[in-house]
């Protein structure tokens, strides 16, 4: 996977999380807080997993969400595991 | 924030939920009269948010026997089996069950939620991988997070979804555990466990089922849904609680699988903590016998089951998809959840208010156990009141 395969992760990642927070797309970068900032619940995150999964076709195992706490991080996550499939 | 401040946010997010403070959760029961009647506060009420689905709590032949056990062998075992020894009545109960599901083996464990937490960090561990249903119970997920493995879910009831996670998984799938329920206690519920057997022979996976709320209740002996789907020999290992219709605390692992004995030197669930006291195991050995014989128990259990779910569905309830011993009704909001179950309490009913994050899908829920116990005259007044009161959560 390259750089794109990476932005298109991030740019996919914000449209969603846009919707779930009710923000504008704009507010969002890499850097941003899925917790603090966007108040991503864990019941609203795991839906996002599922989606992310399918969109990917990929397995993201609940675990590894543990540490993740910015778009960046998760995006990060989400290449890591497309790379290796 | 430092670790009492944490505390301090999570309970002010949780007033903002119940702004008057009403006690829905861990409500005093200052009497109980039977199973079917307890007082609340000063109010007789009729019991509906128990998991007492045979009504065996007063049943004299497990009272008898807990009795006798406590004069002959003392009030706890004071510690655990690995340590301190297994008693009589332990070895006896694992016998009874592995008998009951034409097993060669069982294991009791403390409580239900150990025996998940047992068996599945037992089976699993690091580099290992677990597919579980979205709407697992919290002991399936506490399991998972204690083993270590890879935790994968699938959405809820969902065979296809759990497909495409199973294919996913490529050759990891020798070494993953799929795990679901007999009845999936939110909204009652069932596993589609025929389409899931046939995924786990397709891609020779193990798999774990929990009777937690099947057991007794489900299947003409009260074996649950491996008996009523006629797929005993096809799950890999049985666990379940003997909380619900077995009326006391503890639980069991049950398996064909020789290795099931391994658990016992491996699993902390197991180990570290004390066995179950010897009333406790007197009375369920008790009850599972009443269990086995009590398809007369099941019949009106059922009867009582398909009535309530018939009134409400004809009300105008949105309810689970399945009639039976839990018979949920879905809100759409909290406030509603909460207004209907205080309307309910005013009317002498106790039932289960369920809020998010509990409840799957942001749902809220207003939840009834339904037991054998249960007259017929005792079921349509609880439906006739939740008719009465459907303007309040009409939208
Ligand atoms: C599906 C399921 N599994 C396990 C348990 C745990 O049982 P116990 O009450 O014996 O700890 C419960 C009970 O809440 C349950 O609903």
């Amino acid at each position: 996977m390259s750089e794109t395969d990476y932005d298109q992760i991030v740019q996919l990642l914000c449209d969603r999380l846009a919707d779930l927070s009710k923000t504008s797309k704009e507010s969002i970068s890499p850097e941003t807080n899925l917790i603090t900032q966007l108040s991503i619940d864990s019941i609203k995150l795991l839906g996002l997993i599922m989606e992310i999964e399918d969109a990917f076709d990929i397995s993201i195992p609940i675990n590894a969400l543990t540490d993740i706490q910015t778009v960046h991080e998760l995006a990060e996550l989400i290449h890591k595991i497309k790379s290796a499939s | 924030m430092n670790l009492l401040e944490k505390l301090d946010a999570a309970a002010a997010a949780r007033k903002s939920l119940l702004p008057d403070g009403v006690g829905a959760f861990g409500i005093p029961i200052e009497e109980v009269y039977s199973a079917t009647e307890a007082r609340i506060g000063d109010r007789r009420v009729l019991l509906l948010g128990t998991n007492n689905y045979l009504g065996l709590t007063f049943a004299p032949e497990c009272i008898q026997a807990a009795h006798e056990a406590l004069d002959k062998e003392g009030t706890g075992t004071t510690g655990s089996r690995m340590a301190n020894g297994s008693y009589f009545g332990h070895r006896a109960l694992e016998r009874e069950f592995a008998d009951f599901y034409q097993c060669s083996g069982g294991i009791v464990f403390t409580t239900g939620y150990q025996a998940n937490l047992g068996t599945i960090s037992g089976l699993v561990g690091p580099g290992d991988t677990v597919l579980i249903d979205g709407d697992s119970h919290a002991s399936i997920y506490d399991g998972c997070i204690l083993s270590g493995a890879d935790i994968v879910r699938f959405r809820h009831n969902d065979v296809a979804d759990m497909e495409k996670r199973l294919r996913r998984l490529g050759e990891r799938v020798e070494t993953t555990l799929i795990i679901a329920e007999g009845i999936y206690s939110m909204l009652g519920d069932q596993a589609p466990l025929a389409e899931i057997v046939e995924l786990k022979n397709k891609y020779r996976c193990i798999l774990l089922l929990d009777e937690a709320h099947s057991l007794g209740v489900l299947g003409e002996t009260g074996q649950g849904l491996v008996e009523q789907t006629g797929l005993l020999k096809a799950v890999d290992f049985i666990t379940g609680t003997f909380s619900k219709s077995l009326c006391s605390i503890g639980g069991f692992c049950v398996s064909n699988h020789p290795q099931l004995e391994q658990l016992r030197y491996v699993s902390h669930p197991y180990i570290f903590t004390a066995s179950p006291s010897p009333a406790t195991i007197a009375s369920t050995r008790a009850a599972l016998e009443l269990l086995r014989k009590g398809s007369h128990l099941r019949t009106q259990l059922w009867k009582n089951c398909t009535q309530l779910y018939a009134q409400l569905k004809e009300t105008g309830y949105q309810l689970g998809p399945d009639p039976g011993p839990v018979i949920a009704a879905i809100l759409d909001t909290p406030q509603q959840a909460l207004l209907m179950w205080r309307s309910l309490l005013e009317h002498n009913i106790y039932v289960n208010l369920i809020l998010p994050p509990a409840a799957p899908e942001g749902k809220s829920l207003v939840r009834c156990s339904v037991n054998a116990a249960h007259t017929s005259e005792q079921i349509k007044y609880v439906g006739d009141t939740f008719a009465k009161l459907y303007n309040l959560v009409r939208s």
